[in-house]
């Protein structure tokens, strides 16, 4: 007799996530050498932001900054100097007195973070400090917006800064507004489901990953929170190198996508799989390396759990453009193994 | 040693004898000269251990002092007008997070218009941002005050703005004093930051403040602007016991205790006006406004005490009431029956005349003055203008308008 295994993993809430035991998405240290553990994993991890911070439960953002600035507190030997755009990041995790941080850490504005990295790098030069190393970082809102002028300006400089893009893909601290980093389709505050085309334009918006490549600064990453090994690397990586450095992790908002908490990591995954995230890095311009997908998955697989996009799903025309956006950064990028 | 030098050159050399360490550039006229030279001086050597930065905006110019102030730098920029409007929130910022940056301000009109000529709308547009505000009458008194200034900044944990007229004194060519680095040492200790962005003792700076907290913060921000009326004329005095000059603390009175009619203003215009009662019968006092924030109500008061009458002659105005220096100033003498009149004048940079000084003199003695006045304002090109939009649904651009009507552009479209 069979089950009805739909129905009652809904009701009881399992998670679609494949726990590998080793290689690149795996959770744990067990079966690794000293050296390739992820920092995440070990004992000794800084906890640069610390527990007691007031994010949704299963924001991707607080798990992205985390593993990032963890990775960066290793890397540096706990050198280290954060400049928080405003925003969701900022809000929770220092709601006065309060503070998460437990690294120096400064907010200034919402549309400045890379300014005060530039401000911050400078200082630590000329009073003989280099070998405290400085990251500036903010939303998607932050950067490829409002603070896009700043960014632009660090990188043509190549102040000696690496940038952290949370990208969730939206103004999620202001109550899920529309930015030049929202999906074509995703349903808004500020682009409602409605009309002939409902949601985002699909014809508006920005790669800045790509755009920081043009600037030609030493290292550019993407990265995405459901591979703990790649985001690690690329960060540590980042740190080796002096100038300019951005990286763009992929982090889901489960208030802002309409998406469970517990689904937060498989998006990222499923985002990577389906191309709709090219996970590549770039070096003084030129794409040095892409991730492959392993199991390429329809983009349906990735929209479905998100409230967002439900429109699109039952829309053929958006949902084919979306599959198009996916194919294009699979050729584009070479994702799959030939 | 005194030297004969444009007054942009004076106030890179008085910054530069400051030691600063951190330099954020961007050109905006007036104030371009005073960065250029900056840069020459560090890029040269002649100022040693300075990062001198090219930024993009004067948005990031202020950003990146308030990064490097942060992690206890010591910081300078300089701006002017619509540079002063483009840094406007980082302004707020470096105040609120208590920042000794110190700024130049070449005084400059803010558009539209766009006019690249002297008034002080632009620092005008700043005054209750939380900087302290110095206005400077002359170039040795700019290059002065930017030494006093980074003390005052770095005493309270406050930004300062040094404003200087632009052109009239940024391109003036004067003799000045430029003192010289052991002065400037015994008179300048290092930075010490009251806070620093430090690994070796983690702080998070610029957290977010409630309601439950937010008026105390603000509140303090104001009593240490009113602490400042006392440390900005004693440090005035440290500056006098090694330099040997005064550079006149809050403000500076000429003739105050026995002239019916006062004149207050401030920044350069006071040399013009001196000279315009010196050359007339009247008698009449002036007094010039050296730190218009914090605002210096009682000496304002006390200096004004004896007065029939005060005139503020100033170089700006809040459109829908009026003069802005004139409205602080009759606070400072509220519960008193002396007039205060207020007068506009060199609007984007207009010439304050000696003719149109001497009528007004003679007009104010005899309590001949409207509240406001405007200067030389041309009437007839402005009831020209009015009637036009009154009559016409679409009577075109204010501006172009009266230049037409003026005769300045070609009168190729009539109405």
């Amino acid at each position: 007799m069979q089950l009805k295994p739909l129905k009652r993993r809904k009701a009881m809430a399992h998670q679609q996530v494949k726990f590998y035991q080793t290689g690149t998405l795996t959770v744990g240290n067990r079966l690794l050498d000293a050296e390739n553990r992820t920092v995440q994993g070990t004992m000794d991890r800084s906890n640069s932001l610390d527990s007691g911070h007031r994010a949704c439960q299963g924001c991707g953002e607080a798990l992205g900054a985390r593993y990032a600035i963890d990775t960066a507190m290793r890397a540096t030997d706990n050198k280290l100097i954060a400049c928080n755009a405003t925003g969701c990041l900022e809000v929770f995790t220092t709601p006065y007195p309060e503070t998460s941080w437990t690294i120096p850490w400064i907010h200034s504005l919402f549309g400045n973070a890379a300014a005060i990295g530039t401000g911050v790098a400078a200082a630590m030069k000329v009073k003989g400090r280099e070998d405290v190393r400085v990251i500036a970082q903010g939303g998607d809102g932050g950067t490829t917006d409002i603070g896009f002028g700043c960014l632009s300006g660090m990188f043509e400089r190549n102040d000696d800064v690496l940038y952290i893009c949370y990208d969730n893909q939206g103004y999620m601290n202001t109550g899920v507004q529309r930015s030049s980093a929202t999906p074509g389709g995703a349903r808004t505050a500020t682009t409602m489901p409605v009309g002939p085309e409902p949601g985002a334009d699909f014809d508006k918006g920005k790669n800045v990953p790509l755009i920081a490549m043009a600037h030609e600064i030493p290292y550019v990453a993407t990265a995405s929170i459901d591979r703990l090994h790649d985001l690690e690397a690329k960060v540590k990586k980042a740190m080796s190198i002096r100038g300019a450095r951005y990286i763009q992790i992929f982090v889901p908002c489960p208030l802002g996508w309409g998406s469970a908490p517990a689904q937060t990591v498989n998006l990222a995954r499923l985002a990577v799989e389906s191309g709709i995230y090219p996970l590549f890095e770039g070096e003084n311009g030129e794409i040095t390396s892409t991730t492959k997908i392993r199991r390429k998955v329809p983009v349906e697989d990735y929209l479905k759990p998100q409230r967002r996009f439900a429109h699109v799903l039952k829309n053929p025309a958006q949902l084919s453009a979306v599959q198009e956006i996916a194919d294009r950064n699979i050729r584009k990028f070479g994702l799959l193994e030939e | 040693m005194l030297k004969q030098i444009e007054g942009s050159h004076g106030v890179a050399e008085a910054v530069a004898l400051c030691r600063p360490e951190v330099i954020c550039a961007y050109p905006i006229t007036p104030q371009t000269h005073i960065v250029e030279d900056l840069g020459a001086l560090v890029k040269s050597g002649k100022i040693e251990n300075c990062e001198y930065i090219n930024v993009e905006s004067e948005f990031a110019a202020l950003s990146v002092g308030i990064g490097s102030s942060a992690a206890g730098a010591r910081t300078y920029t300089a701006t002017a007008s619509q540079g002063m409007l483009f840094m406007a929130e980082a302004v707020y910022n470096a105040s609120g997070l208590g920042l000794p940056i110190v700024m130049t301000v070449g005084n400059r009109s803010i558009g539209a218009p766009i006019n690249i000529w002297n008034d002080q709308s632009d620092s005008m547009s700043m005054r209750d941002a939380g900087w302290i505000q110095l206005f400077v009458e002359d170039n040795q008194q700019a290059v002065d005050m930017h030494i006093q200034a980074f003390k005052i900044a770095e005493a309270l944990s406050l930004p300062v703005m040094v404003c200087m007229d632009g052109f009239i004194l940024t391109h003036a060519i004067e003799g000045i004093d430029v003192p010289d680095q052991k002065q400037v040492d015994k008179f300048l200790p290092p930075f010490v930051p009251r806070q620093v962005l430090d690994p070796e003792d983690p702080v998070s700076i610029g957290a977010m403040v409630g309601p439950e907290a937010f008026t105390e913060v603000r509140y303090i921000a104001h009593k240490k602007q009113k602490e400042a009326l006392d440390l900005i004329p004693q440090i005035n005095e440290d500056f006098k016991q090694i330099f040997g000059r005064d550079s006149g603390g809050l403000i500076s009175t000429t003739n105050t205790e026995d002239a019916d009619t006062v004149v207050v203003t401030l920044g350069s215009v006071i040399g013009t006006i001196e000279e315009a009662i010196d050359e007339q019968d009247e008698k009449i006092g002036a007094l010039t406004i050296r730190s218009f924030r914090p605002f210096p109500l009682e000496q304002i008061r006390s200096a004004l005490k004896d007065a029939k009458r005060v005139v503020v002659f100033e170089k700006c105005f809040a459109v829908g009431i009026g003069g802005i220096v004139a409205n602080n100033v009759r606070m400072a003498m509220s519960g008193t029956n002396i007039p205060v009149y207020e007068v506009i004048a060199g609007l984007g940079g207009r010439p304050i005349t000696r003719k149109s000084l001497h009528k007004l003199f003679k007009d104010a003695v005899k309590d001949n003055l409207e509240d406001v006045t405007f200067m030389d304002l041309n009437k007839d090109v402005v009831d020209r203008e009015l009637e036009r939009e009154h009559k016409l649904i679409q009577a075109g651009s204010v501006a172009e308008n009266i230049l037409r009507d003026g005769g300045v552009v070609n009168a190729a479209k009539t109405t």
